[in-house]
């Protein structure tokens, strides 16, 4: 089942801003929904995600029930060097999806 | 539809009607059935597919996903995938999305034209507890609003859709069940006749305009 | 048959008689943030559509104004709901290797309200930018199974 998919660009020079795009497939169950009789439906959504380059952390995010289903985050990062990006979420009821991309960095 | 929804629904990477796409891709390469053969094995591309359904298959109507169900059955020997469920909604998308930016194309033959009638019928046809037909919102007053909302003309070019309302992606059924409790009327069953006529006559309604499959719809 | 107005509180997550979040407890929700410090306005664009076309999925938008450099550059930026069930929406954490103080998500927006955006500066300021929107229903919707 496809998890996420991200959006970093192939290559860049360096020193330039490089825009990001990260989507992850999730219901984010607020917690505050019922069923129609009645029953509360128990929240289910992802907590936390984490964008490393190369190790080292570029972006951090907490999700709160308000965040939209499949959520989807933007953001901007410097290119330092060639190597990988790598994209985790983890939440509710031990959910975890990752991904990664490769940038060349001239 | 606003400006955020269609840069939502443009760009392949923020749309997450994508999700169903891959993994319709997944199970569009994936063997099945007692013949043991993925769509793959007979299929190469599927560009024009969905812009020219629902169509006649054995002499009988159906539409993209009963089509898809049919070559399922009869081909893979593999049981069909129930209507409305995720990996049938995926491989909708995914065959959908070959036809993206192409007309939709429905050549009205003979055999074709009682079914037009029937469906063009059922869209002016005044249904429901309200009393309404489809045609006085999209033929007459598309443009007006509606409780805060535009009225569209209801042209199905994006099915299946990702409905923000839903959270999720839809067929166009599903669209027009949510059209008929609008207007407190039975809404007819999944893959019924009716519904497979009104999506013919509302998709040659179309024709001309460019599949945008999957959309991203309020 | 549900009632339109019992249906949008279905839908939008608000089971009803469910507490929605107060001016006090986005009051408390912002102090957690701030730890009690002024939080002044501007420096912060929030950039959302005032008339929102669906409250389950609205693209909302937030930069600051920041040359992002180790010295001087925006650390958390958050954003809060005070009409929702729960007053934090969502936080994220940035730094120096941003390049640009800003991200994009889409978040859920229950009923119309003003949202706030809260950016805390690496210089222990906190800077704000709020945006009243307004919510309409889908019309057409079906029954929450």
């Amino acid at each position: 089942m496809a998890r996420a998919i991200v959006r970093v660009p192939a290559t860049a020079k360096r020193g330039q801003i490089i825009e990001i795009k990260a989507l992850v497939g999730h219901i984010m169950e607020t917690g505050f929904r019922r069923t129609e009789i009645g029953t509360l439906i128990p929240r289910d959504i992802i907590r936390l995600f984490v964008c490393t380059y190369n190790g080292e952390e570029i972006l951090r995010a907490d999700f709160h029930p308000a965040v939209a289903a499949n959520p989807l985050i933007e953001f901007t990062t410097i290119a330092t060097e060639s190597g990988k990006l790598e994209f985790k979420w983890t939440g509710d009821n031990l959910f975890s999806a990752s991904e990664s991309a490769e940038i060349t960095v001239e | 539809m606003g400006r955020d929804t269609r840069a939502m629904q443009d760009d392949d990477a923020t749309n997450p009607a994508t999700l169903w796409v891959l993994d319709g891709e997944a199970l569009w390469n994936q063997k099945a059935g007692a013949a043991g053969k993925a769509c793959a094995d007979c299929h190469s591309s599927m560009k024009g597919v969905a812009a020219r359904y629902p169509a006649l298959h054995a002499g009988k109507l159906l539409n993209l996903d009963q089509r898809i169900n049919a070559c399922r059955v009869e081909r893979q020997k593999a049981p069909a995938l129930q209507l409305e469920s995720r990996d049938l909604l995926a491989l909708s998308a995914w065959v959908g999305r070959q036809s993206r930016g192409m007309p939709i194309d429905i050549e009205v033959t003979e055999q074709l034209k009682p079914y037009l009638e029937s469906g063009r019928a059922a869209f002016n046809r005044r249904e429901g507890q309200l009393n309404i037909a489809c045609a006085q919102c999209h033929d007459e007053r598309w443009g007006a609003r509606l409780a805060g909302n535009p009225i569209p003309q209801a042209h199905p070019t994006g099915y299946p859709i990702y409905r923000l309302e839903w959270q999720g992606v839809g067929s166009l059924q599903r669209r027009l069940r949510n059209c008929m409790i609008g207007v407190r009327a039975e809404p007819y069953e999944y893959g019924s006749p009716e519904f497979v006529e009104l999506e013919l006559y509302l998709m040659w309604r179309a024709r001309g305009m460019k599949l945008e499959t999957p959309a991203v719809r309020p | 048959m549900t009632t339109r107005r019992d249906f949008l509180v279905l839908a939008c997550g608000l089971a009803a008689g469910t507490a929605h979040a107060t001016p006090d407890s986005m009051q408390e929700a912002v102090g957690k943030v701030t730890g009690g410090r002024p939080v002044t306005k501007g420096k912060v664009k929030l950039d959302v559509a005032p008339l929102i076309e669906n409250g389950n999925s609205v693209v909302l938008s937030v930069s600051v104004d920041s040359p992002m450099t180790a010295a001087e550059h925006v650390k958390a930026i958050h954003l809060f709901s005070p009409a929702n069930p729960l007053p934090n929406m969502v936080s994220v954490y940035l730094g120096p290797r941003s390049g640009r103080a800003r991200f994009t998500t889409r978040v859920r927006v229950a009923d119309s309200q003003t949202l706030l955006a809260v950016a805390q500066l690496s210089d222990g300021s906190f800077w704000s930018d709020s945006v009243a929107v307004v919510v309409t229903l889908a019309a057409c919707t079906e029954e929450v199974k």
